[in-house]
């Protein structure tokens, strides 16, 4: 017997669109891909009320492998035009893909920007630390000392970590993925499409041609368990291949640290649990760099609020009921006028 | 000031056409407002009028200094106005910096009003006087009405007990009064003002009436030098209808509401980011919100347009509007507008540049920019307004070329423009054009840059339609199926073809007629945006003075009116006035191979009448 699929629920391969993907072999690109058109079936999304608008660079080329609507921009301005077009539109489902060049260097006023407003959509900042469109320059996640075409002696300036950035510019929803661990990828997104408002998802993304393996100290995945800590809302923060390994506070101190679990007198109460409403303890965490840490991964922050549409279109509804008379006639004779007669 | 009866005696009025007057004073002084309400008394007697407020770039600069001076410039008279006024009847100035700025300003005979009371050494030596005016015979060329203003206004609102600084800001408001006595004009919309705008605090709102009023006794019961009259000017004859007062911005922002609503779309979305002259734009569409207007005041020029390119790709009207260096970090994004075909306004209120130049003051030197300033092949229309009220016409006609051929449209204003006030007969909606949009929403044979064939424009088909589905960007497209293509023979096709749909908009405006004289003979005068006034007004008196010459005015500045370069042709001569270095003048140079000559002026003011006149004067024989 077989079980026909009903025909509005769309399977992941329905949300691929008829062209070939034109990025290197092996390119992170092409887990994000999976990942985010098997979380499209998975929340049931629809083609048309879909859209993917995304800036410059190799990331940015995402829409164009999506079957929904898509708006390949210019580099650094998909959040500005994505703003307008939920203006347009708030009842669109819109994902914004960027990476670490497009977002926080040429774009990232508007990135800043978007975030605070708040408006109701999900960014994916795909990051490679590098310039990998124009070839392998040092971007602004690279990390001192990278040396590139432009670096020929190594940069010398500091990375921004995307998800500090978004958190200092207010975001209320911030996780982390790595593009190849799928299972874990596709919940996080399915938890960003879930949040109404601004939800910002960076993704390690592993550039194969100029950047290979820049994150692999975590993303190996013989040592993951060792390397990297998947945060859940109200569970402590464990890792470790024995979930033997966790972070607290220094005594007396807001600084974090590793312990291993009836080491140094270290017991699993003594461990911060995850608050996914605090947002200080999100910056923590997002702040934390390995090899001294694990790169803690999954959903940092979720703690909604109002959006920037439901704002606005409430303060114009509410304008709106005032007004007797909209029409233009009504308009152009608003304030003095005086009467000539025949 | 044509005199048209006798002059009469003191307590009877005299009849005049029309007068040009002029109120200066510090940025502090008021002088705007005290304009606008003379502007509104004005109009409501009837009178056509023109104004041009004039001020400086400082909020509050130090108080009487020549470059604090502010000043509002109206023209009124019974017959048809067309410019704030070469020379000054009256200038009223309430320092003595506001009358070292503007004296060279009024004619010879005219009426200077002074406040004596702030002629103090202090301010006479700010101003930069060495003796002072008042007393020496440096005025002796003028009507001089010395009045102590301050001391008057003093007295007007002592029973209110404000403090000295406070009573003296009613300054304004006893000028205002004298002046509505000395042109026969009501004060009742002006009090009603007050009492609106003080609503909170009744006290102030009371001294302000208390000081118009005064003023306005003062004028009714003082005996006035020899020669100082009360005047009057009659109502202008104009058709019948329900008339308002209009700036440049008003009518643009209304006339993109009226635009949206011919083309039948539920929302205009207006992105932008404030910048003089263009922000009054941005706060009186924010005004408009509960009537299908959205406002977005973004992060900065380059998000400002982008959310309305965004806004336009989900089926909205994206509207974007700025002066030059805005306009010139928009640029990018108007290039994708273009390649991605999607409707798009983008408003530039002109100002005197380069860089920051002069941010107060009026030019029109980004038509280049405009036609020319982005990178690549990449052609977008351009439209101009001529006066305030045109400003209305021209935002609906932007929209009618914007969503039916959908491309990004320059629309053209000025400081000038976008500040300076008229009377306008307010249209009937159902009188106006309708320019219905339609949505692709049929999957059939879809692709998105399938070409319609007359209009060569592309389909309109927003997120949100199913079946429809497509991807769209700054990558060149594939002329047969809209994927991005990479191939050198399309790029040519595709290249052509977008100049092709913008050129083509020469076959759907109106053919290029002449605004004054005839069609053929020894000089066009050729102008575009707000000289409209001036060359019409020169060119007029030029043919009342036996010269053969015609005005034409351009409000489509690319493509050109496909006459365009048969009508100039016909002349024997071309001169185009503009404020600017000779932009248009190159343009048609370049395009009909004619040799048109420039006249050019940038001093971040409006032609004068006569300045043209006589080029004109200076280039041909009189023939009659």
């Amino acid at each position: 017997m077989t079980i026909a699929t009903p025909p509005d629920k769309l399977s992941a391969k329905d949300f691929a669109s008829d062209q070939e993907v034109r990025w290197c072999p092996g390119c992170g690109d092409y887990a994000i891909l999976k990942a985010v058109q098997k979380t499209l079936a998975d929340v049931g999304a629809t083609r048309h009320n879909t859209v993917f608008v995304s800036g410059i660079g190799c990331s940015s080329r995402f829409p164009y492998y999506m079957s929904t609507y898509g708006f390949h921009t210019i580099h650094g301005r998909a959040p500005a035009i994505a703003t307008g077009l939920k203006l347009a539109n708030p009842a669109l489902d819109v994902w914004v893909i960027t990476g670490d060049g497009d977002g926080l260097s040429i774009g990232g006023n508007h990135l800043l920007h978007i975030l605070r407003r708040n408006v109701d959509l999900q960014i994916i900042l795909f990051n490679n630390e590098i310039y990998g469109l124009t070839k392998g320059q040092y971007s602004p996640t690279s990390r001192i000392g990278t040396r590139s075409p432009s670096t020929p002696l190594g940069s010398v300036d500091r990375p921004v970590l995307p998800c500090t950035f978004a958190l200092g510019a207010g975001a209320r929803f911030v996780a982390r993925a790595i593009d190849t661990y799928q299972k874990e990828e596709v919940e996080i997104l399915r938890r960003a499409h879930a949040h109404r408002g601004t939800s910002f998802v960076e993704i390690f993304q592993n550039c194969i041609v100029y950047n290979d393996n820049v994150f692999g100290d975590f993303t190996e995945k013989k040592t993951s368990p060792e390397t990297q800590l998947y945060v859940e809302h109200g569970k402590p923060l464990v890792f470790g291949k024995e979930r033997d390994k966790g972070l607290r506070l220094k005594p007396g101190r807001l600084e974090m640290e590793v312990v291993t679990l009836g080491e140094r007198g270290a017991a699993e109460q003594d461990l911060l649990v995850h608050d996914q409403t605090n947002h200080t303890l999100a910056s923590m965490l997002a702040a934390l760099q390995p090899p001294e840490f694990p790169m803690v991964l999954g959903v940092l922050l979720d703690d909604p609020a109002p959006t920037y549409e439901d704002v606005v279109f409430g303060q114009i509804r509410q304008a709106s009921e005032g007004v007797k008379d909209a029409s233009l006639d009504s308009v152009l004779r608003r304030g003095r006028t005086w009467t000539v007669a025949g | 000031m044509t005199v048209t009866s006798p002059p009469s005696t003191h307590g009877d009025r005299e009849l005049r056409d029309s007068v040009v007057i002029r109120f200066a004073g510090d940025s502090g002084d008021g002088m705007q407002l005290t304009g606008s309400q003379f502007t509104i008394e004005t109009a409501l007697i009837g009178n056509d009028l023109a104004t041009f407020p004039d001020y400086p770039a400082e909020i509050r600069a130090p108080a009487g200094t020549t470059y604090g001076v502010s000043a509002f410039q109206i023209h009124f008279g019974s017959q048809d106005i067309m410019t704030a006024g070469d020379d000054l009847d009256v200038l009223v100035a309430l320092n003595p910096a506001a009358l070292k700025v503007n004296l060279e300003d009024l004619r010879i005979g005219g009426l200077v009003v002074l406040d004596t009371g702030s002629f103090s050494d202090r301010n006479l030596s700010k101003a930069g006087f060495e003796s002072n005016p008042i007393e020496d015979d440096s005025l002796a060329p003028y009507q001089v009405l010395k009045l102590d203003i301050s001391r008057h206004t003093l007295e007007a609102v002592k029973q209110f007990e404000l403090s000295q600084k406070e009573a003296l800001r009613s300054r304004n408001m006893w000028t205002l009064g004298l002046m509505l006595w000395m042109f026969d004009r009501d004060r009742t919309a002006t009090i009603e003002w007050l009492k609106r705008k003080f609503a909170k605090k009744p006290e102030i709102a009371e001294a302000n009436i208390a000081a118009i009023n005064a003023g306005h006794a003062f004028g009714e019961t003082a005996e006035m030098p020899s020669g100082v009259l009360g005047y009057t000017v009659a109502p202008a004859e104009v058709p019948p209808g329900i008339y308002r007062t209009v700036t440049g911005t008003e009518a643009l922002a209304w006339g993109l509401l009226a635009g949206v609503r011919a083309a039948g779309l539920e929302r205009l979305v207006f992105g932008s980011y404030p910048i003089t002259p263009a922000s009054p734009l941005l706060h009186v569409l924010a005004a408009l919100k509960p009537f299908g207007v959205v406002t977005f005041q973004a992060e900065d020029e380059i998000a400002a347009v982008c959310s309305a390119i965004g806004a336009s790709y989900g089926g909205a009207l994206g509207v974007t509007s700025s002066s030059g260096p805005g306009i010139a970090l928009k640029t990018e994004a108007i290039g994708l507008a273009v390649g991605t075909e999607l409707p798009l306004i983008v408003v530039n209120s002109q100002r005197a540049g380069p860089s920051t130049g002069l941010p107060t003051k009026t030019e029109q030197s980004d038509l280049y920019q405009a036609v020319y300033g982005r990178n690549a092949d990449t052609p977008v229309p351009v439209i101009a307004a001529a006066t305030s009220a045109d400003c209305f016409e021209t935002a609906m006609e932007a929209v009618r070329l914007a969503t039916k051929y959908m491309t990004p449209v320059y629309l053209l204003t000025d400081g000038f423009l976008a500040n300076a006030a008229e009377p306008w007969l307010i249209p009937e909606e159902r009188e106006l054009p309708t320019f219905p949009v339609a949505f692709r929403g049929d999957p059939e044979g879809f692709h998105p840059f399938l070409r319609n064939d007359e209009t060569l424009a592309r389909p309109w088909t927003p997120p949100g339609t199913p079946g429809l589905e497509h991807r769209i960007g700054g990558i060149e497209k594939d002329y047969d199926s809209g994927h991005i293509s990479y191939d050198p023979a399309n790029h040519q096709r595709m290249t052509d073809v977008r100049a092709a749909k913008v050129d083509g908009i020469a076959n759907d405006i109106p053919l290029q007629s002449v605004a004054v004289g005839k069609e053929r003979g020894a000089m066009a005068v050729v102008g575009w945006g707000s000289t409209y006034g001036p060359v019409n007004r020169a060119v007029k008196r030029a043919r009342d003075e036996g010269y053969d010459v015609s005005h034409i005015h351009l409000r489509y500045l690319h493509p050109f009116p496909r006459n365009l370069g048969e009508l100039l042709g016909n002349f024997d001569r071309v001169l185009v006035p503009e404020m600017n270095a000779g932009q248009l003048v190159t343009i048609l140079r370049s395009t009909f191979l004619l040799p048109a000559e420039g006249l050019n002026k940038v001093q971040g003011k409006p032609f004068k009448i006569v300045e043209i006149l006589e080029a004109i004067r200076a280039r041909l024989e009189r023939t009659s």
